[in-house]
């Protein structure tokens, strides 16, 4: 019991010490830049060590839970321009849209890390491979969840319930290039465990993950451009994200709200990384 | 000189390519039960279409005419790699390389689709009438619609072959990435089927580029699948 009570002082003066020292330690910024994005996109082709090395970093971890606060805080306090039939619930962008940016960014991520996998024949990137295409599944599933929300709010017809009218709802084409991208990674799963024999399993993955991805990206560039669509941005625009749309408000917290998020996301496929690479030790010496 | 070597290896890939799909056109010669086979396939289910509904709108008939499409070319092509034994793979192994493989692989399944789909068409406009105003246009459309078909679904059958799986996970790892290319082909035959809309050129080649994406796509990544 001692031990117990012990224990929560101990973890709070921890953190504390560690917080400040991260926070006296100055981090030149190009190299955050650098790290940052050699971290997400797996840029680190030639390089194995940067990716394991930054895994283990605590500065971007803060960053992040920093970060997300700001969300949450100047994402709700903050003032929005007022649009018909949007008006509030346009705060929802700094939480639905950044979803489906840490979907495609984790995703990318798989993708780099399968090539490597062909390039290199290491376990090590087949493991970094699934474990991005499972958090990013994840992410999918949670951006089309808070996109549901919005639409109950703003699309559905205001005569039927908002699950009467998802089946009119379902056919935007940024949906369909969704639902497509999380059955592609479904497939992935499934294919994953269909296979016994771990070398082959990583090999054959990792095309049908290279396959698939290189034919999903013109999808989702295109379907939206040549559909009809309630999105912004549609049929004669960027369908992504018109830039000059947004306002300058929203700006400022939108930007860090993707980096939030995308961090959020690149530390929960790092943890279930260095689980799986903890299980799969006797394997991978 | 080296540019000649470049030449004569181009011819002999040629040349083993040419031999394999050779190979392969005369198996299914000798072996006619699964072209008969794919045959009676599409036969019952048209003839099944036919007793569910009596003259489709033009819509309906389109989404059934592709989606029927789509399973008759999972059922063509699948036997294409998941009837190669091991043995017989390592044979192929030791004689050809895997790049005039796949190609030729790709181009016997393209032929086989080509073919079906047109019987497709035949069966359909027999059983269903024929909504099309553009006839040309529309056969033109079939054609290239079952050759990216084809394309895409002799790579999955490679994938699943290795994963000693059966017609089923080659469904699953399919279907998501056919929609894009079905969604186009569906918009151009409702275009084909519209007496004053034209056909849009660029989505044509749209889809011509894509299957040229395939077909790269399989020649760099067929290699790893193929080394066991």
């Amino acid at each position: 019991m001692e031990g117990l009570k012990c224990e929560p002082l101990k973890v709070n003066s921890y953190v504390l010490l560690h917080t400040s020292y991260i926070l006296l330690r100055i981090y030149p910024f190009p190299l955050f830049l650098l790290h940052f994005f050699k971290m997400i996109a797996g840029l680190s082709l030639v390089s194995n060590g940067c990716a394991q090395k930054c895994m283990h970093k605590s500065w971007w971890k803060i960053l992040c839970v920093v970060l997300l606060f700001y969300t949450f805080i100047a994402g709700f306090l903050m003032d929005v321009p007022r649009l018909p039939a949007l008006s509030e619930t346009i705060r929802n962008l700094y939480f639905h849209v950044c979803m489906w940016f840490c979907m495609m960014i984790l995703f990318t991520a798989s993708v780099v890390y399968a090539i490597r996998y062909l390039r290199t024949n290491k376990l090590v990137d087949d493991i970094y491979s699934r474990q991005f295409a499972a958090v990013g599944i994840v992410f999918g599933v949670l951006g089309y969840a808070t996109g549901a929300i919005w639409m109950s709010y703003t699309w559905a017809d205001p005569n039927n319930s908002s699950f009467q009218s998802f089946s009119a709802v379902a056919r935007e084409p940024k949906l369909i290039g969704a639902a497509i991208a999380l059955l592609i990674y479904f497939a992935y799963m499934v294919l994953r465990d269909s296979i016994s024999d771990i070398d082959k399993r990583a090999r054959i993955t990792a095309v049908y993950n290279i396959f698939a991805y290189a034919l999903l990206f013109p999808t989702i560039w295109i379907i939206p451009r040549i559909l009809p669509s309630l999105h912004p941005g549609g049929q004669n625009g960027n369908p992504a994200l018109d830039f000059k749309d947004i306002d300058n408000r929203m700006r400022m917290v939108f930007y860090p709200a993707v980096i939030a998020w995308t961090l959020l996301g690149v530390w929960i496929t790092s943890l279930k990384i260095r689980l799986s690479l903890l299980k799969e030790k006797r394997l991978l010496q | 000189m080296p540019h000649l070597l470049q030449r004569r290896n181009d011819l002999k890939s040629l040349r083993h390519i040419f031999t394999l799909f050779k190979k392969d056109l005369l198996l299914e010669i000798r072996q006619q039960y699964s072209f008969y086979g794919v045959l009676l396939y599409i036969a019952a289910t048209i003839f099944v279409l036919y007793m569910a509904l009596e003259s489709p709108e033009s819509n309906v008939w389109n989404g059934l005419f592709w989606v029927i499409q789509l399973f008759i070319s999972i059922n063509a092509v699948a036997k294409s790699f998941l009837q190669e034994s091991r043995g017989r793979m390592l044979y192929f192994y030791s004689i050809a390389g895997p790049r005039d493989f796949v190609l030729a692989k790709l181009l016997f399944n393209s032929l086989l689709m080509l073919l079906m789909s047109l019987l497709s068409l035949a069966l359909f406009s027999l059983f269903l009438g024929n909504p099309g105003v553009k006839a040309a246009a529309f056969v033109g459309l079939v054609l290239l619609g079952g050759w990216s078909l084809s394309l895409v679904f002799t790579f999955l059958a490679a994938i699943a072959a290795k994963a000693q799986q059966n017609a089923a996970i080659m469904a699953i790892l399919g279907f998501p990435i056919i929609i894009p290319q079905l969604l186009l082909l569906m918009r151009l035959s409702n275009a084909a089927f519209t007496e004053n809309a034209n056909i849009p050129i660029a989505t044509v080649l749209l889809l011509v580029a894509l299957d040229a994406m395939v077909i790269l796509l399989a020649v760099i990544l067929f290699p790893f699948l193929w080394k066991d």
